[in-house]
C-alpha cells in the first residue's frame, strides 16, 4: 500500500472525522475521497516525448451545522492538518448554506451495492508503456505513405480507489484499474491539405487494450479523409455514426437531468415525464454498470448504488437522472447519478442508445450505412461541443468530420458545420440501424436524420 | 560547486509559505537528480486556496472552498523529459517522485556521484508585495452579498428572465520554482472572476446570455465590479436575442467586435504559434518566420505584463520573467511562444510562456494576454464597408484542430445590410483555416480592448486574455441554418 492509499484508509478517515465532529460540534457529516496512481507516455516519431507519473488524492467533506445548513470543502491535502482545515472550512461555509434546499444523506447510501466485478491489473511500468506506444505509432505510420506523424497520441495506465463515508454508518469503497490509448494521425498528400483522424481504446489494463484495433481504425479513418472536397450548403440526409450521435445526446443530456429541470436550465420540465419527445423507435438508457464502461463505479458521490436506468422508452420520456435532493423534490428515489456538494451535481454515466423493439415500426432495410446507394452525409465526429451547443435553448451549430457518400463513392468533407434543434432532430429520425457499436463513450447504432442543414465552405 | 547531500527535513505541517526554508531540501533534490545523470531538473511547488460561490435568483445555492498543495518534478535527458506530480510534500514524498521521474528516463540513483551544480541563486521573491492579497480579498459573506446584488440587478433590467445566475471565483496560488540552472523564484498570484448568466423564455422563444469578467492581482476587484452596468448590458443582449432568427448559412464578410472578438486570433493563429504545436508538426507557420502570413493590417502581440489583465503573470511556471512577445508585425511572422522544452526541441528562445494549470501538469508554451493591435479605422468604417455581412458582437468559445481548422461560436450577431446593422441573429458558428483567414483580416479599428477567458490545452486550463479592436474579415464561412 503506498502513502496515498494509506492516507485514504477508511478507518483512519472515519476515526479522524468522528474526533473532529466532537470538537467542532458537528454531528452530521459525510465525505467522498479518491486517490490514484497514474502513468502515461507520449511519443514523437519513435522518441519519448513525455513520460509522466502522478499520485493524486482528494477529499470532499460535507457538514451539517446546528441550523441544519450544509457546507462543503475540498482538498488534495489528506494529512491530518489538511483534513482538519477542510472540516473547519466546511463548517465555516455551512453558515452560508441554502436553507431552501438542504441536501440529506441518500436513503440508499446503506443499501446493498450491485455486484460489479472488475479485474484489477497491475501497472506494467513506464518502459513497457513507452515501447508499446512507440511500436503502435510506427505501425500506424507504416499503414500509408501519406501518414508521416501521429501528433496526438498517448498510452496510460492507472489504479484508483474511491471511498464514501457518512456519520450514520454508511461506508462505500471501491478499487479499480484503467488503461487507455489514443492515436490521432496526420496525413498529407502532395499539393493537398493535411488531414487528420484517429481512434481511442479503453480497458481495465494495458494487456487488455485492443491496440491493433486502435491502429487499424485510426489508419482507415485517416486514409479515408485524404480524398476530400468542399460541399455545397443545403439540407441533407444525414447518418450519424455511433460516436457522433452519442456526442450529440450527451451534449443535450440536461433534457434528462433533474438538477437542470429544477433549475430551469433544461428543455424538459417536471411534467415532461410520460410525454413523447422523439420518434417511437428510439430508446435511451443510462447504464453505468455496463462492462464496457471501464471507469464504472458501483456507487455515486452520495453513496447511492449505480444502476441501469431507462430515460426514454419508445420515444417517451420515462425518468430523469437524480441526486438525493432532486429525487426528494420530485418524489422519487435517487438514481445514483450525483456528485458530492452543497448543491450536488447530476450527470449521466454511460449512455446506451437503441432501436425500440416494436412491430409498429419495421426496420427500413434500405437505410443502412453499409449499403445505402443514394447521396447522404455520414457524420463521423462532432467538434467544439463546448461552444456550439446551447443546451437550454435546444439549438446546435457544430463543425464535424465526415463524408459525402454517394453509392460506392465516399469523399471526405473538407470543412463543414451541421446545425439544428435537438427536439426536431429527435423527431426527424427516420431510421436507427439494428447493429449497435460499443464506443469509448457509450453504445449506439448509426442513426439517420433527414433534412439537416449543412454549411460547406464554398 | 555543490555535491549531493541529504539532510533530514520535515516540512509537513510547515507549509504556510514557500521561501528560503526550502533551499536545502530543493538543492539536495536537484543534486540527486543531476548526480543520477539528468541534464536538467526542475521542481515546481504549489499551494492554492480557492473559493467558488453561486447565486441563483435571489439566494446563494453553493459555496465551495477548496485547498490544494503539491509538487511537479521534471527531469530532462537531452530533449526527452520525465514528469511526476505528487500531493505529498514531505522529503520522502519528493524524493520518491524525483526517483520515479529519473527512473522513467533510465537513470539510476547514485548517492556518491560528484556533480557540477552551482547551487540555487538567491531567492527571487516576486510575491513579496502580494503577501496580504488573500486576506484583502472579500470573504464569503461580502462576496455573497455582491453577487446577489448582481442577480437583483438582472431582475431590475431583465424581461422574461426565467433564470438569473451570478457566480464568483477566486483563485489564490503560491508557487516556488527551483531548477538546476539556479532558478529559485517565488510568486503569489490572484485571479478573480465574476459571471452573470440569464435564460429568457417566452412561448417558443428562448435565449441564454452569459458574460464573465476577470482580473489578476487586484484583491479589490470584486468590490469594484459594476454589477449595475454588467446586468444592464446582459439584459439588453437578452432582449434582442430572445426573438432573433437563426442566421442563414453562407460565406460572407464579417465584422468582429473588440474584446472577446479576439477569440478568432486565439484559435485561428495563437495556438499555432506555440512551440508545442511546432514540436508536433501541426503548425502551418513553422517555417514562415519573417514571411507574410497575415494581411499587413495585422500586428499581433502576446504578453504577460498588462496590469490587472487575466493572463498577466510576474513569472511563468518555469520561473522566467514575463515579457512582451511580438508574434506578427504588419502581417509578417516575427516569433513564437516558447517554453523550456520548446526551446530545447525547436530552438526558439523561451519567452516566459511556460504555463500550467497546476502542479500536476508539466509546463508548456501557452498564451497569456494575446491581442491584435489597434488600427486606424473607426468601428463604423468597418461596418459601412460591407453591403451584406454579419456583425459578431459577442463570441462564445472555440477550438482548433490538428490541421489548423478552427471554429468559434457567435453568441450575439446582427446582419449588416448596405453598411448598417439590422436584424439580430443567433446560432452562427464561424469556421476556417488559419492560413486562409489571416490574409483576409483587412481592416482594424482603433478601439483595442481586452476580455478575460479560459484556455484549455496540453497543460490544463489557464487564465488568459483575448483582445482586439473591431476587425473586418473579408470572407468567412458562417455555419447556420
Amino acid at each position: 500500500m503506498n502513502k496515498q492509499a494509506e492516507l485514504l484508509d477508511s478507518n483512519r478517515l472515519r476515526g479522524f472525522f468522528q474526533g473532529l465532529s466532537k470538537t467542532e460540534s458537528i454531528k452530521k457529516w459525510d465525505l467522498g475521497a479518491s486517490c490514484s496512481n497514474d502513468l502515461s507516455v507520449q511519443v514523437d516519431r519513435g522518441q519519448a516525448k513525455q513520460l509522466k507519473g502522478s499520485q493524486r488524492s482528494s477529499i470532499t467533506v460535507r457538514v451539517w451545522n446546528r441550523d441544519g445548513k450544509v457546507g462543503v470543502t475540498s482538498t488534495t491535502d489528506l494529512s491530518d492538518s489538511g483534513l482538519e482545515k477542510a472540516f473547519r472550512g466546511a463548517a465555516q461555509s455551512s453558515h452560508f448554506g441554502n436553507s431552501l434546499e438542504i441536501p440529506e444523506f441518500s436513503p440508499l447510501s446503506t443499501s446493498p451495492l450491485p455486484d460489479l466485478v472488475k479485474p484489477i491489473y497491475k501497472h506494467r511500468g513506464i518502459k513497457y508503456l513507452f515501447e508499446l506506444l512507440r511500436s503502435s505509432e510506427q505501425a500506424l505510420i507504416d499503414k500509408h505513405a501519406s501518414i508521416k506523424t501521429v501528433p496526438y497520441n498517448g498510452l496510460a495506465e492507472s489504479d484508483f480507489k474511491r471511498v464514501y463515508i457518512n456519520s450514520e454508518g454508511a461506508f462505500r469503497h471501491m478499487e479499480g484499474s484503467y488503461s487507455s490509448i489514443y492515436l490521432y494521425a496526420r496525413a498529407q498528400e502532395p499539393g493537398k491539405k493535411p488531414r487528420s483522424s484517429g481512434a481511442v481504446r479503453q480497458a481495465h489494463g494495458v494487456e487488455a487494450l485492443d491496440i491493433n484495433g486502435c491502429v487499424e481504425e485510426a489508419a482507415v479513418k485517416t486514409i479515408n479523409h485524404l480524398n476530400y472536397q468542399r460541399i455545397n450548403t443545403g439540407s441533407y440526409l444525414v447518418c450519424f455514426s455511433p460516436e457522433a450521435f452519442l456526442e450529440l445526446i450527451g451534449a443535450f443530456s440536461s433534457m434528462f437531468n433533474a438538477r437542470s429541470v429544477i433549475d430551469g436550465l433544461s428543455l424538459s420540465n417536471k411534467d415532461s415525464i410520460g410525454t413523447q419527445i422523439s420518434v417511437p423507435f428510439l430508446s435511451i438508457y443510462d447504464d453505468g454498470l455496463h462492462p464496457a464502461n471501464y471507469s464504472s463505479c458501483s456507487f455515486d458521490g452520495e453513496g447511492t448504488p449505480t444502476k441501469k436506468l431507462c430515460l426514454v422508452n419508445q420515444g417517451i420520456l420515462e425518468s430523469f437522472l437524480h441526486s438525493e435532493a432532486t429525487a426528494r423534490k420530485l418524489g422519487v428515489s435517487p438514481t445514483g447519478h450525483a456528485g458530492l456538494g452543497a448543491k450536488a451535481s447530476v450527470g449521466p454515466d454511460w449512455l446506451v442508445i437503441s432501436r425500440s423493439n416494436t412491430s409498429s415500426f419495421p426496420i427500413n432495410n434500405s437505410l443502412n450505412h453499409a449499403s445505402f446507394s443514394e447521396k447522404y452525409i455520414l457524420i463521423e465526429n462532432l467538434n467544439a461541443l463546448h461552444a456550439g451547443v446551447k443546451s437550454s435553448q435546444g439549438s446546435f451549430s457544430l463543425p464535424f468530420d465526415g463524408w459525402l457518400v454517394n453509392g460506392r463513392e465516399k469523399v471526405s468533407i473538407e470543412a463543414a458545420t451541421v446545425a439544428g434543434d435537438i427536439q426536431n432532430v429527435l423527431n426527424s429520425i427516420i431510421e436507427i440501424e439494428q447493429q449497435s457499436l460499443i464506443t469509448h463513450q457509450g453504445i449506439s447504432p448509426h442513426v439517420w436524420v433527414d433534412n439537416l442543414v449543412i454549411t460547406g465552405e464554398e | 560547486m555543490s555535491t549531493f547531500r541529504r539532510q533530514p527535513l520535515d516540512h509537513e505541517g510547515d507549509f504556510q509559505a514557500f521561501g528560503e526554508n526550502w533551499l536545502d531540501l530543493l538543492e539536495s533534490l536537484i543534486c540527486r537528480g543531476r548526480a543520477a545523470g539528468a541534464d536538467f531538473v526542475e521542481i515546481f511547488l504549489e499551494n492554492t486556496d480557492n473559493l467558488g460561490i453561486l447565486a441563483e435568483q435571489d439566494i446563494i445555492t453553493s459555496v465551495s472552498p477548496s485547498f490544494s498543495k503539491g509538487a511537479g518534478i521534471r527531469v530532462f535527458s537531452g530533449t526527452k523529459d520525465g514528469f511526476v506530480s505528487t500531493n505529498e510534500l514531505t522529503e520522502n514524498g519528493l524524493i520518491q517522485a524525483l526517483d520515479q521521474a529519473l527512473g522513467m528516463l533510465g537513470f539510476e540513483i547514485l548517492s556518491n556521484q560528484k556533480i557540477v551544480f552551482e547551487g540555487l541563486k538567491p531567492l527571487m521573491d516576486y510575491g513579496l508585495s502580494k503577501r496580504n492579497w488573500l486576506s484583502q480579498c472579500p470573504g464569503i459573506e461580502e462576496s455573497s452579498h455582491k453577487i446577489l446584488a448582481g442577480t437583483r440587478k438582472l431582475n431590475q433590467y431583465g424581461k422574461n428572465l426565467t433564470v438569473r445566475r451570478a457566480s464568483y471565483s477566486r483563485s489564490w496560488q503560491e508557487i516556488l520554482v527551483a531548477s538546476s540552472d539556479g532558478t529559485f523564484s517565488k510568486d503569489i498570484r490572484l485571479n478573480q472572476s465574476v459571471g452573470l448568466n440569464t435564460l429568457a423564455a417566452e412561448k417558443d422563444h428562448r435565449s441564454s446570455v452569459g458574460r464573465r469578467y476577470g482580473s489578476s492581482g487586484n484583491p479589490q476587484d470584486l468590490r469594484n465590479w459594476d454589477e449595475d452596468s454588467s446586468a444592464e448590458d446582459i439584459c439588453t443582449s437578452s432582449k434582442k436575442m430572445l426573438y432573433a432568427s437563426y442566421v442563414q448559412a453562407g460565406q460572407k464578410p464579417v465584422v468582429l467586435a473588440n474584446k472577446f472578438g479576439g477569440v478568432i486570433f486565439h484559435e485561428a493563429c495563437g495556438h499555432l504559434l506555440e512551440t508545442t504545436q511546432l514540436e508536433r508538426g501541426t503548425s502551418p507557420f513553422a517555417d514562415k518566420v519573417n514571411q507574410q502570413i497575415a494581411n499587413e493590417a495585422v500586428t499581433a502581440i502576446d504578453e504577460g505584463l498588462s496590469e490587472g489583465a487575466f493572463g498577466s503573470i510576474s513569472i511563468d511556471d518555469e520561473g522566467m520573467e514575463s515579457q512582451k512577445t511580438v508574434l506578427i508585425r504588419d502581417g509578417i511572422l516575427k516569433g513564437f511562444l516558447s517554453d523550456r522544452a520548446g526551446e530545447l526541441r525547436t530552438g526558439h528562445k523561451r519567452t516566459g510562456s511556460g504555463r500550467r494549470q497546476n502542479y500536476s501538469y508539466a509546463a508548456a508554451s501557452r498564451m497569456r494576454n494575446t491581442y491584435i493591435a489597434a488600427g486606424k479605422f473607426t468601428p463604423d468604417n468597418l461596418i459601412e464597408s460591407i453591403d451584406d455581412g454579419l456583425y459578431c458582437k459577442s463570441m462564445g468559445g472555440g477550438s482548433v484542430g490538428a490541421t489548423g481548422q478552427f471554429n468559434f461560436s457567435v453568441e450575439e450577431g446582427y446582419l449588416i445590410k448596405d453598411g448598417k446593422l439590422t436584424d439580430p441573429v443567433k446560432g452562427a458558428t464561424l469556421i476556417g483555416e488559419a492560413k486562409e483567414i489571416l490574409p483576409r483580416i483587412s481592416m482594424c479599428a482603433d478601439d483595442l480592448d481586452l476580455a478575460a477567458g479560459f484556455c484549455g490545452s496540453i497543460s490544463g486550463n489557464i487564465y488568459v486574455t483575448v483582445g482586439q479592436p473591431h476587425i473586418k474579415v473579408d470572407s468567412i464561412t458562417i455555419g447556420g441554418r
